[in-house]
């Protein structure tokens, strides 16, 4: 077993569906959390081989898309600071700031390097003990025990040119957010499967309890994702409402303990400000106290305080989930990933960039 | 960004002066570094789950197991209501 092919056979992915048409009756709406989750629907044509009773919203998943402007703008402005090496994930680079993308400040002379992992930054730092690293450190749960290990690695090896720009946010408290919306359309949940492997699944009952909603913890391929939809679609049928795991190879109850006690270790939980969203408490990680010295937010002091988003940009209605990317008016117009007006067309986990790389700007989709 | 991919686990080295256990993690033929302080009991050919240069995850094959025999279970029902469609058609 390879864990990925097997996952993606047709023959198993048309059982899938065959039962979801059976089994679904009612018109639900149900809410994929994670920007990866969004891409494999619409990549692998699943959005439109689902029935009518069965509609995909899509969520605010994407931890590039819900990094606040003025955090781009405080990386673009330590980028074009001569002494800074400006590390960062690759999907960060083309995201929209005020003034600039990071992409554009590398094009101006910026020193800014796209990597694969933040360990790579420790190793850059020590290399190059003349000069600061900073590490644009974005992402949700599922990535913060990585990030918190690069924090680890250099405090061991003693590497003082190395720190973050944390824009860490939590799942849970998204999710919770969407459910008090009074305009909120959504019946169920797939929860994020890879944020779960990390935190397992505990966090979610209250949720269940509180929205009576049912929330099934799901993986990313085709077979995952139907699988999740069935099991949340039987349960909107009978009227239940519970926390159920499709993606048991790797996700325990319990999560990864290692992970926890490293994210605990570096981080602590704070209010975050998401793009698009607004505030929302205690829904994102900061760097503790302790280990302040790795943190760029304190370690250079950058006074951003007016950040400036295009007004005609809809991105926090579709993560929010309450237009479809391609019921913008600005999509595939004004706004496309070679010059996008907001954070959702540029990422590869951006619903409005699945959307548009994937044909999907004149597909019919009933909301 | 939270995309994480399965692969073998080829060579495991000790890194940083003895402390930090590094895998050789193959991809389907692609191999990369990945770190293994989370999943500090993975072995040689065990199969783990890996985010930006760290493994989160041994995958569990008893459990990937369990969703085939599912399907495989609901595929041979559905069979099963084919056949007796085809055996219901009218005679001529």
């Amino acid at each position: 077993m390879k864990y990925v092919s097997e996952f993606r056979s047709p023959e198993r992915v048309d059982i899938l569906l065959k039962e979801i048409r059976q089994v679904a009756k009612g018109n639900w709406h149900i809410m994929e959390v994670c920007g990866g989750q969004t891409h494999s629907l619409v990549k692998n044509g699943l959005l439109n081989m689902l029935p009518p009773a069965v509609q995909m919203i899509h969520g605010p998943g994407c931890p590039v898309c819900v990094t606040p402007v003025n955090l781009i703008d405080k990386a673009v402005h330590l980028a074009m600071d001569k002494n800074v090496i400006l590390c960062s994930y690759g999907d960060m680079i083309r995201v929209p700031g005020s003034g600039m993308s990071l992409l554009e400040a590398k094009s101006k002379g910026g020193d800014v390097r796209i990597l694969y992992s933040p360990l790579e930054a420790v190793k850059i730092a020590k290399e190059n003990p003349g000069r600061e690293v900073v590490f644009f450190a974005v992402g949700f749960e599922t990535t913060a025990p990585a990030n918190a290990l690069s924090v680890v690695h250099a405090h061991r090896e003693s590497v003082k040119n190395y720190s973050i720009l944390t824009s860490h946010v939590l799942v849970p408290p998204a999710m919770e957010a969407i459910m008090s919306d009074d305009d909120c359309r959504v019946d169920a949940f797939l929860a994020a499967g890879h944020v779960c492997t990390i935190m397992g699944i505990s966090e979610y009952y209250p949720l269940v309890e509180k929205y009576k909603i049912p929330i099934v913890v799901t993986g990313f391929e085709p077979v995952d994702l139907l699988e999740g939809i069935l099991m949340t679609v039987k349960q909107l049928e009978k009227k239940e409402y519970k926390l159920e795991n499709q993606y048991t190879r790797v996700v325990a109850a319990g999560g990864n303990k290692h992970a926890i006690a490293t994210i605990d270790k570096i981080f602590e939980v704070t209010d975050r400000e998401w793009r698009g969203i607004g505030n929302i408490p205690f829904s994102g990680y900061t760097v503790k106290e302790t280990y302040s010295h790795y943190d760029a937010n304190k370690k250079f002091s950058i006074n951003i305080t007016e950040a400036h988003e295009d007004p005609t940009c809809l991105s926090g209605d579709v993560m929010k989930g309450k237009i479809k990317p391609n019921q913008c008016p600005n999509f595939g117009t004004k706004c496309t990933p070679v010059k996008p007006l907001g954070a959702p067309m540029v990422s590869s986990e951006g619903a409005c960039a699945a959307y548009y790389h994937f044909n999907l700007a004149t597909a019919e989709i009933e909301i | 960004m939270c995309l994480a991919i399965p692969g073998k686990i080829q060579s495991i080295e000790l890194q940083y002066g003895g402390t930090v256990k590094i895998a050789r993690v193959s991809f389907g033929g692609i191999i990369k570094e990945a770190s293994l302080e989370m999943v500090p009991t993975a072995e040689v050919g065990d199969y783990v789950l890996v985010h930006v240069g760290v493994a989160i995850s041994k995958v569990n094959e008893e459990e990937a197991a369990k969703t085939f025999e599912y399907l495989k279970m609901i595929g041979e029902i559905d069979e099963l209501v084919d056949h007796t469609q085809i055996d219901r058609q009218p005679e001529r």
